[in-house]
């Protein structure tokens, strides 16, 4: 039962992590783009019987039209069917190979907004697939750092013990006193105000993980230690094994699953790290969606009480991506115990 | 609020209009939508009694009229002290206060005041021209260093307090002032029985503050300080002593106790206004305002729309001369910056109407000059916000040499791509939203921004002392109408000329031509030579764009449906201002 619901949560991630890789393709407009005739639009419907009772195989949306409360009625007087595979707004695939095919979008002057529109008249589900593309990528690459400086140090900590190993500890207990938040900021304000979004992620990355590495090198130090001093690496040592040859062959092999199952648990951690700060308004430039700042959105009270919907969605998403991360931990856990 | 006791005066009004606040007198309360719409034009016969609870965005960094810096310790001012003349802000013309009369001398330099008679201080002492005396001591003491002093600093001198009688002072100006009357607003009489010792050991930095009991202190307001509970609320209660009656003679205020809760952010207002904990409120966001006005219990509210109000919000570049050769990618793009067209273009992209509906759900104005709507006496009509035109933007770019490259970017004579940031501070978010229309209305020339949201000490700092930054969205609203309360906005060594402040002497000839109309306006006392003067500093301002002039908001406030007098206004305290005259119908009334 737990590996198989490991394996869907492995799968559902995945999915995820696909789709927000390729978010340009995924949403059906770019994350900027202002219709400003469609401030807080609704979720659009899809329809398959129009108004006279036809059924129609590819779905269809209609236009809408402000009316009088300040909401949106449907005009029903024009169908806008889906588009698979159609042209819309330009984008660069993995950051590189300029294209401007989506998986889905409706012809123009149709509106598709999947999950309704944010103040300005940007579609939420294109905010919100790109908004994981840095919400889900910050905490992999975050908790990947983390694991991977957590793991060199404990497993030297661990391996060679004594002075090292207390030097290398207590810099770990300094490192988790540290108030990485102020650091955080203080590293943005030190940035000149143009610097590029990318960067600032970037400098998002390196703090979580810079700061993410003592828990896991604490564990996987106890691993190393209980491993150094069993009798197979013990013998080894005796026929002349080398520190590096023990290291590679006997000691990190056996931390795999302690690492496994760390960084199924550090990166929802992580996301929602990045999710906290960009909510606090430190995270990502707001300029460019993140899960924390749509959240961040949802503190107004206008919008809590007429539109608190839509923000839901990356508070649901949220859900499910520290759910499917916790469920592979526990798999990863059962399978090595 | 701490940190702010510690910045200037011109800060604080920038902060002031950071909180976007700023109200404006002059324009027509427009009733809005939902019950309560009546909107009385004459005081109202009220009854005794009744607790009033009312927000304040943060706890006010004092209690010392003399150190109010901060726009909570300002209102906290406002109800707790009185002034010799006085600022009607529904009127927007001075009225008698503790002054109940007074003359000024031919030459406009003298002004004779006769001060009110039986008028006493909350603890029952009596008040005469030597706590006037003190009271202009205390301001005018640059030890003191209160953010008011530069208030009573007239053509570079101090002012001159006499005493000629008991009840009779004279105030001397270094030469005639236009606003000379508007001065002694703000300005609260301070008991010198209390303070004259504290002030003579140096110490009266240290009094007032908001923990100081409630026996310790004296004031002339309606109301006068009595239990503070720490991150919670202050409780006022009724000055028993106030000089103000009503038409009947009774004694004013009529409320017993005012309570001022502390709500940290707008929403935290707006949800306690809705669920019935906050009774008034002032500076309602456009949104909250919509909200409550479509939520349930609306029924039991009355929502003021005032219209536009003071208050301007505005897009600069930084156009500082900046020395050596500290920030040389800033002083690269001030090569764009500094050119006319090139700021007429982007005045021309920017869509103020997007701005106006999506940002202000329509509670907005946009704007074509420095004066907004709000300001019916001194607005230069003619100038009107320009109309959106793409085409016309472009044009104007490419006839000083800007080309669009082939992958759509602008990019100037030299072939350098045009890009630059946008700073402003994160805490405003209609701000930040219209950064971010800013940003895509720019876009269609072909001008890549980074929009930049920055804590408001550190946007404060980049402004006026460091000048590291490219654009600015900020907003500024004077506290009255008059043209002297933006002048240390328009002239080039003011603290507020923010794309380059404190100027030696004027860097263009526009901005001497301003200097020079400014100072003449403030000398003059003909009415309508000065507004002819003051129309033309508009007409320069509109026509040069040190600030590309967006949207002035509307100022929306709100009460409960029960409280009586409650007219706000557009100047500050808005709902507020007439508290000695608010009272609770017998329909509903407080315990």
């Amino acid at each position: 039962m737990t590996s198989r619901s490991a394996r869907l949560a492995a799968y559902c991630l995945l999915a995820l992590h696909a789709v927000a890789a390729l978010p340009g393709f995924f949403a059906p407009y770019g994350y900027a783009v202002q219709d400003r005739d469609f401030p807080y639009a609704p979720p659009t419907r899809l329809h398959f019987f129009d108004a006279r009772g036809t059924l129609h195989l590819v779905p269809f949306i209609y236009g809408l039209r402000p009316d009088e409360g300040g909401s949106y009625a449907e005009d029903t007087s024009e169908r806008y069917p889906l588009r698979f595979f159609a042209r819309g707004d330009s984008y660069r695939l993995l950051g590189l190979i300029p294209s401007s095919r989506h998986l889905v979008t409706v012809d123009a002057p149709g509106r598709l907004f999947l999950m309704g529109s944010d103040a300005l008249g940007r579609d939420l589900f294109s905010r919100l697939v790109y908004g994981g593309t840095v919400s889900l990528y910050a905490g992999l690459f975050g908790a990947a750092l983390a694991l991977a400086l957590g793991g060199l140090i404990g497993a030297l900590a661990g391996f060679y013990g004594g002075r090292l190993d207390s030097v290398l500890m207590r810099t770990s207990e300094v490192f988790m006193a540290l108030p990485w938040l102020y650091l955080l900021i203080a590293a943005r304000a030190i940035q000149p105000l143009d610097t590029p979004p990318a960067r600032a992620l970037l400098i998002v990355i390196l703090i979580l993980g810079g700061f993410g590495w003592p828990r896991p090198a604490r564990l996987i130090r106890g691993v190393a230690a209980s491993i150094g001093r069993r009798e197979h690496v013990l013998a080894a040592r005796g026929f002349g094994a080398s520190d590096l040859y023990l290291l590679r062959r006997h000691v990190l092999p056996r931390t795999g699953s302690v690492i496994w199952t760390q960084g199924a648990l550090l990166v929802p951690q992580f996301v929602l790290a990045e999710v906290g700060l960009s909510f606090l308004g430190v995270g990502v430039s707001p300029s460019i969606p993140s899960w924390g700042n749509m959240l961040g959105d949802l503190q107004h009270f206008h919008v809590l009480t007429s539109d608190w919907w839509w923000l839901g969605f990356p508070g649901l998403a949220l859900v499910f991506v520290t759910l499917a991360y916790h469920l592979l931990a526990r798999g990863a856990t059962v399978t090595s115990g | 609020m701490t940190i702010l006791e510690s910045i200037p005066r011109a800060l604080a009004i920038l902060l002031v209009a950071a909180q976007l606040a700023c109200g404006a007198p002059g324009s027509e309360p427009a009733p809005a939508e939902g019950p309560g719409s009546d909107s009385p034009s004459a005081s109202l016969q009220g009854t005794p009694g009744g607790r009033l609870v009312a927000a304040l965005r943060a706890e006010p960094g004092t209690l010392n009229p003399v150190l109010a810096a901060d726009r909570p310790a300002q209102t906290l001012r406002y109800l707790t002290h009185s002034d010799l003349i006085h600022i009607n802000r529904e009127t927007q013309l001075t009225e008698p206060a503790l002054a109940e009369s007074w003359s000024v001398s031919e030459d406009g330099t003298l002004y004779t005041l006769r001060l009110r008679r039986g008028v006493f201080f909350s603890d029952g002492e009596p008040f005469d021209a030597d706590d006037v005396v003190f009271t202009f001591e205390v301001y005018l003491d640059p030890e003191v260093a209160s953010p008011n002093r530069s208030l009573l600093i007239v053509h570079g001198e101090p002012v001159r307090l006499e005493k000629i009688d008991a009840h009779t002072v004279t105030l001397r100006l270094a030469g005639p002032y236009a606003a000379g009357e508007r001065l002694f607003d703000s300005i609260a009489m301070l008991p010198e029985h209390l303070l004259a010792a504290p002030y003579a050991g140096g110490t009266l930095s240290d009094e007032w503050k908001i923990s100081t009991p409630s026996d310790r202190f004296a004031g002339l307001g309606p109301f006068q300080p009595s239990v503070y509970r720490s991150g919670e609320s202050l409780t006022l209660k009724r000055n028993p002593h106030y000089w103000r009656r009503d038409s009947q003679g009774r004694q004013l205020p009529y409320l017993d106790e005012l309570v001022l809760r502390f709500a940290p952010s707008e929403d935290a207002e707006a949800i306690r206004f809705q669920s019935g904990e906050i009774d008034i409120l002032s500076d309602i966001s456009a949104g909250n305002f919509v909200a409550l006005a479509a939520s349930a219990t609306s029924a039991e509210l009355s929502l003021r729309d005032l219209g536009p109000g003071l208050a301007y919000n505005f897009l600069f570049f930084n156009l500082n001369e900046l020395a050596g050769d500290d920030l040389p990618a800033v002083a690269a793009r001030q090569e764009w910056f500094r050119q006319l067209e090139f700021r007429r273009a982007v005045s021309e992209v920017v869509d103020r109407d997007a701005i106006t509906r999506l940002v202000y759900q329509g509670l907005a104005r946009p704007l074509g000059g420095p004066v907004p709507e709000g300001n019916r006496l001194w607005r230069n009509t003619a100038l009107e916000a320009p109309a959106r035109s793409v085409e016309s933007a472009r044009a104007r770019l490419r006839a000083a040499g800007f080309t669009l490259g082939a992958d759509g970017t602008l990019r100037d004579p030299r072939g350098a791509p045009v890009r630059f940031s946008i700073v402003t501070n994160s805490s405003n978010r209609q701000r930040v939203e219209i950064a971010a229309i800013v940003q895509e209305d720019l876009r269609a020339l072909g001008i890549e921004v980074q929009v930049v949201p920055i804590g408001f000490q550190s946007l404060v700092q980049r402004l006026l002392e460091t000048h590291d930054y490219d654009a600015c969205i900020l907003g500024l609203g004077g506290g009255d109408v008059d043209p002297n309360s933006e002048s240390t906005v328009w002239l080039s060594s003011g603290s507020r000329h923010l794309w380059a402040p404190a100027q030696e002497s004027p860097v263009t000839s526009w901005e001497a031509t301003v200097d020079e109309l400014m100072t003449r306006q403030l000398t003059e006392i003909d009415a309508a030579a000065r507004k002819r003067q003051y129309d033309q500093v508009q007409q320069i301002l509109a026509e040069q764009l040190p600030l590309v002039y967006l949207v002035s908001p509307n100022v929306l406030a709100g009460a409960h449906r029960d409280l009586g007098n409650f007219r706000p206004t557009i100047l500050e305290p808005s709902a507020l201002w007439n508290v000695h005259e608010l009272f609770w119908t017998p329909s509903r009334k407080k315990p």
